[in-house]
């Protein structure tokens, strides 16, 4: 027979246990559990999600000029060759009427959008620029959506790096593709000759590199989310 | 009559998981970036700029691990504090956790008690003074910590939010620091527990608790309880508590052996 209170002493004990053993660890059977959580918290991030909500950077603040961060994921610096990969274009395809390839000056003909907003990395800093470029939504609605595309995937020559992103995020007035970063055309490390650039999502999400957007039905994953990553990584 | 009622022991004991949880994972997530400045910035607040948490304190492993167990972890950490202050606030327990006019006072003399410079233990209610601002410090550092990690977790949908604590970056300040002065306080609440008042871990988990046996009872100071074979003396000073002042108060020491003084 065990009484009330060994078996109160053994629970704490387990319980003990239990969390001594997960110090730097990452129990596994929990992981459904999360995978639950992770599917929960994007519909709750979702139905918060407002195209009126706007990240307000303050008039003085200061830029980050060029401490801002550098990174890719290909062993080199992506750069666009033209004689070996021929004239850069963007191209917009999938759930949508009228495709689009565009060259840097094609892009520029779209209205001009400057913005100095945040830039959230999911390592916890944030950085400061005044983007310059196209809003996706401008993009969008040249192409015209067909209604079924609920996603976007932003795909990058960076080796096979892409992100793909849920419309709405997307469609926020806040999403550019940028091809100037403080007032210059974006250097290669920061993702020349587009990229996209949101606040509205975290670092990872925003495509450096860009070649190519497609509209889908479905998300498409994407190279961090693959790995582990929350797929939405909205802020 | 239980002790404390079963909504405060099951939220109690939810409430250590939750937060040990929410604290290894988000220790985790800091050491992705330990440090408060933005690139190209200086943090002078912060004299350990760059300095990583040690492994073992933390959970989930590599940084999209620890945000999963974070993520998943905040609602049971909400819902579970939820149910506590609304109990609390329903049931009038909340007076046994709130400061009042008086306890700073009250809780000058249980230092002095504890520094052996007061000889009998103050009267108090439930709690003594100390405790009741180390009770009532929890939740409101719970409540800041919900309000910042939402205006890190959504700084543009809940810009708002981070708006109360100017930006991103000092938002993220406040999380880190109200995250270290609540584990400050648990390690205090348990180091008195075990070395005070041991049977407060019956309280808190069957309720069962004998009144005789309290700290102010047992005239109890930490370690107290190892320091005397024997019976535990039951009840040190009358209902005439009010004698305890001026006379006694001032004794530097205990003289040994002459322990309870009838």
């Amino acid at each position: 027979m065990i009484d009330r209170r060994r078996f109160l002493a053994a629970s704490a004990g387990s319980l003990a246990g239990a969390l001594l053993a997960a110090c730097n660890s990452d129990p596994k059977a929990a992981h459904p559990l999360l995978a639950f959580a992770e599917k929960k918290n994007e519909t709750v991030e979702r139905a918060i999600f407002r195209h009126r909500s706007m990240d307000r950077v303050a008039a003085d603040a200061k830029l980050s000029g060029t401490a801002f961060p550098q990174y890719y994921v290909a062993d080199e610096l992506p750069i666009w060759d033209p004689g070996v990969r021929g004239v850069w274009r963007l191209e917009v395809s999938g759930a949508i009427r009228k495709p689009l390839s565009l060259t840097l000056d094609d892009l520029q003909k779209f209205p001009r959008r400057s913005q100095v907003v945040d830039h959230f990395c999911v390592e916890g800093w944030n950085a400061r620029a005044k983007w310059t470029g196209v809003r996706l939504s401008d993009l969008a609605n040249a192409a015209e959506l067909t209604p079924d595309a609920g996603y976007v995937d932003f795909r990058s020559f960076d080796d096979n790096y892409h992100e793909s992103w849920d419309i709405e995020s997307a469609m926020h007035p806040q999403t550019l593709v940028a091809y100037a970063m403080d007032g210059h055309y974006l250097g290669a490390g920061h993702g020349a000759p587009a990229r996209v650039h949101s606040p509205v999502k975290l670092g990872y999400k925003n495509t450096k590199y860009l070649t190519s957007i497609v509209f889908m039905p479905r998300k498409n994953g994407g190279y961090w989310s693959d790995q582990g990553y929350e797929w939405y990584g909205g802020t | 009559m239980a002790r404390n009622h079963w909504v405060i022991r099951l939220t109690h004991w939810v409430d250590v998981v939750a937060v040990g949880i929410m604290a290894a994972s988000g220790m985790q997530i800091f050491n992705a970036h330990p440090r408060f400045a933005r690139p190209g910035e200086s943090f002078p607040l912060n004299p350990w700029e760059g300095h990583a948490i040690p492994s073992w304190l933390t959970l989930g492993r590599w940084l999209a691990g620890a945000r999963h167990w974070h993520f998943a972890a905040m609602w049971l950490l909400v819902a579970n504090g939820m149910v506590y202050v609304t109990f609390l606030a329903l049931h009038g327990e909340w007076r046994t956790v709130t400061p009042r006019r008086g306890d700073l006072r009250a809780a000058w003399e249980m230092i002095k008690f504890y520094l052996f410079v007061r000889r009998d233990h103050p009267l108090q209610g439930k709690h003594n003074a100390l405790q009741k601002s180390a009770y009532f410090a929890m939740p409101v550092l719970g409540i800041l910590l919900v309000l910042s990690g939402l205006a890190i977790w959504k700084p543009v949908t809940l810009g708002f939010i981070t708006a109360l604590f100017v930006n991103y970056k000092w938002a993220r300040f406040v999380h880190f620091t109200c995250m270290v002065l609540l584990l400050l306080l648990i390690v205090v609440h348990v180091f008195m527990v075990f070395s005070v008042d041991p049977f407060a871990l019956r309280a808190i988990t069957t309720g069962g608790y004998d009144p005789t046996r309290s700290p102010e009872a047992r005239n109890a100071r930490p370690f107290y309880h190892l320091l005397r074979r024997g019976s535990i003396p039951r009840g040190t000073h009358d209902a005439s508590g009010a004698s305890v002042s001026a006379a006694q108060a001032h004794l530097p020491n205990e003289s040994r052996g002459s322990e309870v003084q009838r």
